[in-house]
């Protein structure tokens, strides 16, 4: 304790002693973070700038990089364009279904890898580990298949199926992670006190899950809404999800960037704001489990 | 337990396995009667979705790569035969294939390395902005992080426009760079070298941010101790961070590999829903096989020997996660 304590007295009158190096050095990695945080934002400023954009401003050989006035006229022409309310309706529809089917079945899973001693739980964990790691793209043609023999193509819920396989070992995994944070010995306690297995879960861990649970479901629920290869293998044009609708805009069209900014932004506002208020909590969780290692 | 023992009958164990002795004082978790089927109960439904979604196309994967399979066989005119090694000779026969595994390789390491490099970079730098420039940064990170791919894309293109591209403009008010309608995706490389960057921009926030909680458990002392030796800001990061920090490198490098040699919405959108030959990557290739020549067993080929390319990136992940994982 008392070594602790000088240490940190040592470091504090070495951090007093060159006070004036250290400012300058620190106005140079400033400087050097200045760039980075422009560089590293500029296609999102840039995105947002041609979006608001007057449609002739963004067709301008030379740029001019700050905004030169604002207009809805982008986001109007976009929606104009073709159906947009259609596809972010399909896509919400698919998405929710999936995180809610996800949460329920995969809660169960992560309870058994997470709370229960059995054999075979090793080859269960190692088997949803590598599901994980098995590219999509590899599985589009035998899941394009499958779906055409069960009559589920062009349906949503084939989509939500197939989505499946990616939300779901992602869920069990990360639902496990904040499950194992949980002290074991809050249920213990729990049990002692007379609650049994089911009503310790209900009354002690559920409320201290709730906040990993919520935070899970989101990050799914954007990987769901952000997928794109399915989407558009399956369903056909006319039943397209929103990354799909997004992704045909030139095709059609030609190439009118700016109302594509604009529907770009209109795709990707909501999703990073969501991602914003959830990726502290996952990063938390993701952290939480290496330091146990 | 009856229901369980149905379901699973040779993976029901012993009624108790003998706890191991060494967990003194701390009882270990108890068993409520029927404590053996409960789990597999518990995990009943998520296996039966996994093995209807994954394990049943992984299967029909490797069979599909097997047999004849096109347009005839989908709708069902004729029924697959099968052809023994014969499209995988036909795969690993052709030029082109090689070609495209190459150019996979050379991509994805070049995404990797480039991510890994950007990100050690950032994180460092982070440690050593001030506090509000780190905020500014991080809000950058996390929001280009949450960028989903499909808009980033369309962002990147829109940046690399020929015509209207703000890049080309802002290169060419360089002095003695005239870039004014140069067209990124007339050549090959250069098209892959937008598309890393799109790649590399879209990664590098989670490594960043990933390695940054990794450096706030690099403990002070030991850093000051071997400045104390001597050691320079090169030598301290080599030999105290680096070495600490390396659990998280190899799960991040790891995690990098298989995701890059997983891009595909990147290039697919980028060139418009056809790349050309000069971009294909093997997803792009095995894709290109399945639903544009319509040779579903060739594509599953592709497939399946990308998938086998990467199994040993994913075996070092693995472990990595299992030691994680083995401690709870």
């Amino acid at each position: 304790m008392s070594s602790m304590s000088s240490m940190s007295s040592m470091s504090g009158t070495s951090t007093a002693a060159a006070p004036a190096r250290r400012r300058t050095s620190k106005l140079g990695w400033n400087l050097l973070g200045l760039v980075v945080f422009l560089v590293a934002g500029f296609p999102l400023y840039w995105m947002l700038n041609t979006a608001f954009k007057p449609a002739k401003d963004a067709i301008d050989p030379d740029p001019s990089l700050l905004p030169t006035g604002i207009t809805l006229g982008n986001f109007r022409r976009a929606l104009d364009i073709s159906d947009f309310w259609g596809p972010v309706g399909r896509s919400l529809v698919v998405s929710l279904s999936v995180v809610v089917i996800g949460m329920a079945v995969g809660l169960l899973a992560a309870l058994a890898i997470s709370r229960f001693v059995f054999r075979g739980r090793k080859i269960v964990i190692v088997g949803i580990l590598a599901v994980q790691m098995v590219p999509l793209v590899a599985m589009i043609i035998p899941v394009f298949l499958l779906l055409n023999d069960l009559g589920q193509y062009d349906k949503l819920t084939g989509l939500i199926i197939t989505y499946l396989t990616f939300i779901l070992p992602f869920t069990v995994w990360t639902l496990r992670g904040f499950i194992v944070n949980i002290p074991r010995e809050l249920e213990e306690a729990a049990m002692v006190d007379g609650c049994s297995r089911t009503g310790a879960f209900v009354r002690v861990v559920f409320p201290l899950l709730a906040p990993g649970m919520v935070a899970t479901s989101v990050y799914g629920f954007i990987q769901a809404w952000n997928e794109y290869l399915y989407a558009l293998m399956l369903l056909s044009q006319e039943h397209q999800t929103a990354t799909v609708w997004l992704g045909n805009f030139t095709t059609k069209h030609g190439t009118e960037y700016a109302p594509m900014m604009a529907g770009a932004t209109m795709m990707a506002v909501p999703i990073v704001v969501l991602f914003l208020l959830v990726q502290r909590k996952m990063a938390a969780g993701l952290t939480a489990g290496a330091v146990k290692g | 337990m009856s229901a369980a023992d149905t379901t699973t009958p040779a993976k029901v164990p012993p009624p108790r396995q003998a706890p191991p002795p060494a967990g003194p004082g701390r009882p270990r978790r108890q068993r409520t009667p029927g404590g053996a089927a409960t789990p597999w109960l518990l995990l009943a439904p998520c296996l039966l979705i996994l093995v209807l979604v994954m394990a049943y196309p992984l299967v029909r994967l490797v069979t599909l790569s097997f047999q004849k399979f096109g347009q005839p066989q989908l709708w069902g005119f004729q029924s697959p035969d099968w052809v023994g090694f014969g499209n995988f000779t036909g795969v690993l026969g052709d030029g082109e294939f090689w070609a495209v595994v190459v150019r996979t390789i050379v991509f994805a390491v070049g995404c990797v390395v480039l991510t890994m490099v950007a990100g050690m970079a950032l994180a460092l730098l982070l440690q050593r902005v001030s506090g509000w420039m780190k905020t500014l940064i991080n809000i950058v990170l996390v929001a280009s992080w949450g960028m989903p791919v499909i808009v980033a894309t369309t962002v990147f293109k829109w940046l690399f426009d020929s015509d209207y591209g703000v890049f080309n403009a802002l290169l060419s008010k360089l002095p003695g760079v005239d870039m004014v309608g140069h067209n990124w995706f007339a050549s090959g490389p250069e098209g892959l070298a937008v598309i890393t960057l799109l790649v590399v921009w879209g990664a590098v926030p989670f490594v960043v941010i990933t390695l940054s909680a990794g450096l706030t458990q690099v403990p002070k002392e030991l850093e000051e101790a071997a400045r104390l030796d001597g050691a320079g800001g090169w030598g301290v990061f080599r030999h105290v961070t680096l070495p600490i920090l390396k659990p998280i490198i190899v799960m991040l490098t790891t995690l990098s590999v298989i995701w890059d040699m997983g891009v595909f919405p990147q290039v697919f959108v980028m060139r418009n829903g056809h790349p050309e030959a000069e971009f294909q990557i093997l997803n792009t290739y095995s894709y290109d096989r399945a639903f544009v020549v319509n040779d579903y067993a060739q594509g599953s080929a592709i497939a399946l020997i990308t998938v086998l390319l990467l199994l040993g990136v994913v075996a070092v992940y693995m472990r990595q996660m299992l030691q994680i994982g083995e401690v709870e």
